[in-house]
Order: structure tokens, then sequence, then C-alpha cells
């Protein structure tokens, strides 16, 4: 079974990659941009059938590891 | 006074440390990270570097390793135990210091002698050196921006757990003088028991004349009483 997990920075921790980022896709001309945040992506494929086990294993793996819980938040989804 | 060093692969301050510790008289040992037994120890130094190429998020993965179980028992149990630079990230990512260090504000590699106070000097690791007193220190990193919640950050100044700020060559604290964009020039912290210390700045790098000054050598003059 296989899961995506995306991690972004919260909302109130300043995030300078997304911002040059943005400024930089303004410059080339993108003007309705109004914000970027930048994150992490991971695939995940755990064994088993049973989707909620394995959702449960798999959100274990991001608070004991893939995210940083005091400035990342994070979803899963199943893919 | 029994200090050991934690060797990852990536670390690349170890030996520095080494060197500075058998110069000032401490009887080190290296220990690689695969251990499972800690010698016993009076101090244990997580050395910077970049442990595990600082895949996932600096000091992510050494902050699961085998002998960080060890340095976890022994810190509980009252072990002097000192991060520097990546050091002081794996010493978050194990939650034995509270915050986190984010990628420097200006997205760079900062490596440059900087200037920093003595915020709390009524400890374990800062006793010889005076209140306010201002050091010239070396930074190298890329993720010194230390940041917490504003609850923990509180409590850190109740309870005196600012070791070190930023500042300029005469104290002062502005943007300027904070080289990464740390919450309130936050240079270096203690845990609550003050028998932690975490920092960014090397004072391994700073104790000989020679290739530097000696700003570092009080720091180590204050574990040896």
């Amino acid at each position: 079974m296989k899961f995506s997990v995306t991690v972004t920075l919260k909302k109130d921790v300043l995030d300078p990659q997304g911002k040059v980022v943005k400024n930089t896709l303004v410059n080339m001309g993108m003007n309705n941009l109004k914000s970027i945040r930048q994150g992490k992506h991971f695939e995940v494929e755990v064994e088993g059938n049973d989707q909620s086990i394995a959702e449960e294993k798999v959100d274990e793996m991001c608070k004991k590891l893939l995210v940083n819980l005091i400035i990342e938040d994070y979803k899963i989804n199943k893919i | 006074m029994k200090s050991s060093v934690i060797v990852f692969p990536g670390s690349n301050c170890d030996r520095d440390i080494a060197t500075a510790l058998e110069k000032l008289q401490f009887k080190n040992q290296m220990v690689w990270h695969k251990e499972s037994k800690l010698p016993k120890s009076d101090l244990i130094v997580i050395p910077g570097g970049f442990s595990y190429g600082d895949y996932l998020r600096s000091g992510a993965i050494a902050g699961k390793s085998l002998i960080i179980d060890e340095v976890i028992k022994a810190a509980n149990s009252g072990c002097l135990i000192l991060g520097i630079c990546n050091g002081f990230q794996i010493l978050t990512e194990t939650g034995l210091l509270k915050g986190t260090l984010l990628r420097n504000k200006n997205l760079k590699f900062i490596n440059k002698d900087v200037h920093i106070q003595v915020i709390n000097n009524r400890t374990k690791f800062t006793k010889k050196y005076k209140k306010d007193q201002i050091l010239n220190i070396n930074i190298a990193h890329n993720e010194g921006n230390y940041f917490t919640d504003s609850n923990h950050l509180e409590k850190m100044k109740d309870e005196d757990l600012i070791a070190f700020k930023y500042c300029d060559e005469i104290g002062n604290k502005n943007k300027n003088s904070n080289p990464n964009g740390s919450l309130e020039d936050i240079a270096g912290i203690f845990n609550s028991n003050k028998n932690i210390l975490g920092m960014m700045p090397h004072p391994e790098r700073m104790v000989d004349d020679m290739i530097s000054n000696k700003d570092g050598v009080n720091l180590f003059l204050s574990l040896l009483n």
C-alpha cells in the first residue's frame, strides 16, 4: 500500500527558500503569484492490506522521524 | 575528567574537539556511533560536521542512532553533554534540548568569526567566564537559525537557560550582529538542569593563539573544575 506524505513549514515559520522562489517567479513576470511555501514529499510503501493500520504506521513514521513537529505540518494521502 | 566524543559518518570537527580536550588535560575517547555502550564519561561531546550528509534534516538521522539512546540515558542521570554546531542540531532532534535550528535567514552557509556574549556564567560550562563577557568565536553552519515556541522562550528567560547571544564587538545586539536570524540572537542554550549545552559557535577552534585566539579555553576549564 502506497502513501504520499507532504511536509511543509508551519504557517508562522519563515520559509526563506519559498520566499526567494516566489520573488524569482515574480521577477520572471508571474505577477498574479500570491505566495509559495516550499516543502518535502515522501512516497512510502508499507506491507499489509488494512488501510487504517497502514496509515497509522505512516503517521508514526512521520511523528518519530520524517517530520519536525516544532516547525513542520504534514499530510498523508493514499496513492 | 573523562570525556567521550561521539563520531558519526560525516562528523568533521571530532578531531578538533579531541585535540582541544586533550590539550586541556581531559582523558578523551572517541566513540563510534554504532557502539551500544558508552565508556564511563564525565563529559560527552557531540561534535560538529555534517552527520549523514544532513539527509532529511540536519541531525535527524544521527538523532536516532544506536549510541544516542546511551547519550540520552547518561544525560538524564546528570552527565555533562556538550553539542557543538551539528551536535547542537542533533541534541534538538533527540529532544534533549528544545527548539530547532532552521536554515540561516540569508540562505547561505556562513563561516566567519563573530562575537557572542556570555549570558549565564553561573553554570558548569561557563563559570570561568565573566557575565556579559564578549567572545570572538568562529561559526560555520547553514542551519543555525534557532527557533522555539513562545512558551519555551519565556521559560528560558525565567530559568536563565540562554547561554550565549550573538552581538557586535561591544555587546550591541541588532540585525547586523545576528548572523543567521536566530530568535532573540540566541547562539547557545542549556536544558532545565543545565547539564546540557548546545551551541552553534565552535569553542574548540579557539584554544590556540597561533591559529585563532583562546576565547574558547574557559569553557573547557570551567568543566574541569
